[in-house]
């Protein structure tokens, strides 16, 4: 029996999963269009890489990765790409991104694809394929996995598999290690190939016994060695990465800390899945498993295509009409989707169907009474409460001085304040002003920068020129000097003065002769007429000037 | 009495060698505090202060030549750095400065005929182009001072708001409603 370890506080809410797991996962129904998100990834957004009214293939990249934390992005299924435009996504925002629009022909047609063995595969070819199928971490995260899959710096001890699944209600992971459990232990194995790692632990909670049978079945019958399912005990938020390497381990990793410094890389089991398919069968991050639940008829798990509207999805599960709300995620941590007509994405593992009986609306929220049992309960152990003060008083240094950044966000102080205070949208809103500042401080940075080196370059072109002139101005009146020392000799001798001239009368004599008039080549009779006549009256003027000069 | 002499002029000689050399080894360049009120301002260089560009409005501050209430792309957050640096009060902005939004300058390249006075006015050299070739902004290295605008002859130049999307949105402060005591 493996000593586990505990993480400080967390909480016990209802877990709510039996209902979504009476049945076995269902193949979502072909969607009448698919919104397909090019921003579903942490990182640089996809760019887009079909052109509008073009047929496109099942698996075919539509968005090409832009920068090194980027991650390619799929036609789900086979189909006509309709708009290329920005839609609502799901995101706390609410506001729009780019997406492209698919119509689907029905037809499911694959784009040629094939696998290859990973055991005779470089690392590196390995990884590059992770990033051109798309494949991302499927927790929540959605990080992408080809950076994860690598330490060069540390050696990996153990490779901790996610199946804890902490979250009330989502039952996504529970169903996939349930059915397809040899799958992700295939590709467990992929990724200790890729990490160099020793063992491999599966971290599964203890209310999930099915899903912890069938993993320890597959294991013993596909002969996996130093690889062991570990049962947690159930506590939100167990499956977080650093609370779940916390009990199994008792290793602690601290924010801005790699796991991997301390050597430990922690990956979901839906990712282990989606890179087992990827490398060995070769198919892109198409789709993923989403639970259903909450306010419909029938809670269950689909398995869906990426782009998939939401309506379409909860009408397969039957939403009730008196709906008022969809959450994207769990209760704890989930996005309130701004409208139906969102799409599902990578990112998505539940969906729950909100009305007033089920969640009704937050009490008023009262003042805070420093009851500290949001520190009680907060698994990175830091002081919510101080950090709620600092945050609402605008005081982001002593903030990040009680280690804002060590939040996780997973809203364990929010669930317990007997004030109902919205805690964790205090501490989001302190992180995004602190890195917003650094932002502006590096691009502030980047243009004083800038500007020196302006100045510095407009001074130096100064000097240049300057130098340049002088040198000019020098040659100038070296040749002058050169030309004028003979002239001040002569200067004395008349005829020599009379010779200087008369030299350069010829000179100008010569020149003018050179200089003929270019229209004077092709004439008509009449033209030379007219120039006669004009070349003779002007003899005459100057007869008539000459003759009175001597007069 | 000569060795107790000698002694001191020793001792003078030394020391005097020790505070010389100390004196150009550990010479301060310029003023430290124009260099921290420096790293305050906002370093778009756009001249509202009245000073051409933050470093010399740093040093006007310095001298006690300016107020700290000129700088408006720092916002009032920057006049409370300054004055929390300078152990000043706060003084807010007069009626010539004001802070506008973020934006970033535009050049319609349909206009533009490529007389590069926009190029000699960009104080970071945020604009592209040549004589006679279309010009256009490096929008991630604009600075939105608005400098380019005024020398340009044919007014292509428009500053654009920057908008809010997906990759500049910040959570806003938590409003909820205080339940009312009865």
């Amino acid at each position: 029996m493996r000593k586990l370890f505990k993480f400080h506080g967390g909480v016990y809410p209802p877990t709510r999963k039996a209902e979504s797991t009476r049945t076995p996962i269902v193949t979502a129904a072909l969607p009448s269009k698919l919104v397909i998100p090019l921003h579903q990834h942490v990182g640089s957004r996809a760019k887009p890489v079909v052109q509008i009214g073009e047929r496109v293939l099942k698996g075919q990249i539509i968005g090409k990765p832009e920068s090194r934390l980027s991650s390619a992005v799929h036609a789900s299924t086979s189909g006509t790409v309709s708009a290329i435009d920005t839609q609502l996504v799901a995101h706390h925002s609410g506001l729009p991104d780019l997406c492209i629009t698919l119509i689907p022909d029905g037809k499911d047609e694959w784009i040629a694809h094939s696998g290859v063995d990973y055991k005779q595969t470089q690392h590196s070819e390995l990884r590059h394929l992770l990033r051109q199928h798309g494949i991302v971490g499927l927790g929540g995260a959605v990080f992408p996995s080809d950076l994860k899959a690598y330490s060069h710096k540390h050696k990996i001890k153990t490779l901790v598999i996610n199946g804890a699944e902490c979250e009330p209600y989502i039952t996504c992971d529970d169903m996939l290690m349930r059915e397809r459990a040899s799958d992700i232990l295939r590709g467990a194995e992929v990724l200790r190939e890729l990490l160099y790692a020793e063992e491999v632990l599966i971290g599964i909670e203890d209310n999930k016994p099915e899903a912890i049978t069938a993993m320890r079945h597959a294991i013993q019958s596909e002969l996996h060695e130093r690889m062991e399912v570990v049962t947690v005990p159930t506590i939100y938020p167990g499956g977080g990465a650093k609370q779940l390497i916390r009990v199994l381990t008792g290793i602690e990793v601290a924010a801005g800390v790699r796991s991997t410094e301390k050597g430990m890389q922690c990956f979901n089991v839906a990712t282990a899945y989606s890179i087992w398919r990827a490398i060995t069968h070769g198919e892109p991050l198409l789709s993923r498993i989403i639970t259903v639940t909450g306010n419909v008829d029938r809670a269950q798990n689909f398995e869906v295509l990426l782009g998939t509207p939401v309506n379409e999805l909860i009408a397969q599960a039957g939403a009730r009409a008196d709906t008022d709300k969809h959450i994207m995620g769990g209760p704890m941590m989930g996005v309130q989707l701004p409208s139906a007509q969102v799409s599902v994405t990578k990112a998505t593992n539940c969906i729950i169907e909100s009305s007033p009986a089920l969640f009704p609306p937050p009490l008023p929220a009262l003042p805070c009474i420093r009851c500290i049992r949001c520190a009680d309960v907060c698994p990175a152990e830091l002081q919510p409460q101080d950090l709620f003060w600092f945050a609402k008083s605008n005081n982001f240094v002593k903030a990040e001085e009680f280690h804002l950044f060590d939040c996780i966000e997973c809203g364990a102080c929010a669930y317990v304040c007997p004030s109902n205070i919205p805690l964790v949208n205090y501490y989001r809103y302190a992180k995004s002003e602190i890195l917003a500042r650094e932002q502006e401080a590096k691009a502030a940075e980047a243009a004083r920068e800038r500007h020196e080196y302006r100045q510095f370059r407009i001074e130096r072109e100064k000097q240049e020129k300057a130098a340049k002139l002088a040198q000019k101005e020098k040659a100038a009146l070296a040749a002058k000097a050169a030309a004028a020392t003979p002239a001040i000799i002569d200067a004395d001798d008349e005829d020599a003065v009379q010779k200087r001239i008369d030299a350069a009368m010829a000179r100008a004599k010569e020149q003018a002769a050179a200089n003929i008039p270019k229209n004077t080549d092709t004439l008509t009779p009449e033209q030379q007429a007219e120039i006669s006549m004009i070349e003779a009256r002007r003899a005459k003027a100057h007869e008539l000037a000459s003759s009175e000069d001597k007069n | 009495m000569i060795t107790a002499l000698l002694a001191m002029i020793g001792i003078a000689l030394f020391l005097g060698t020790v505070l010389g050399y100390s004196a150009i080894k550990f010479r301060v360049q310029g003023n430290p505090l124009v260099d921290k009120i420096d790293s305050v301002l906002p370093q778009t260089q756009c001249g509202q202060c009245g000073f051409p560009g933050c470093k010399p409005y740093a040093t006007a501050i310095a001298s006690g030549e300016a107020e700290i209430n000129k700088c408006p792309p720092g916002g009032e957050e920057g006049i409370h750095k300054l004055a929390d640096l300078l152990g000043k009060e706060f003084i807010p902005f007069g009626d010539d400065a004001t802070p506008k939004g973020k934006a970033v300058a535009f050049i319609d390249e349909s206009t533009c005929i490529g007389c590069t006075l926009c190029i000699q006015a960009c104080p970071v050299d945020a604009i592209v182009g040549a004589a006679k070739q279309m010009h256009t902004i490096i929008v991630s290295e604009c600075t939105g001072c608005e400098l380019c605008i005024a020398p340009c002859p044919v007014d292509c130049i428009t500053m654009e708001g920057i908008e809010e999307d997906i990759t500049n949105w910040k959570w806003r402060y938590p409003v909820f409603s205080i339940q009312a005591s009865r």
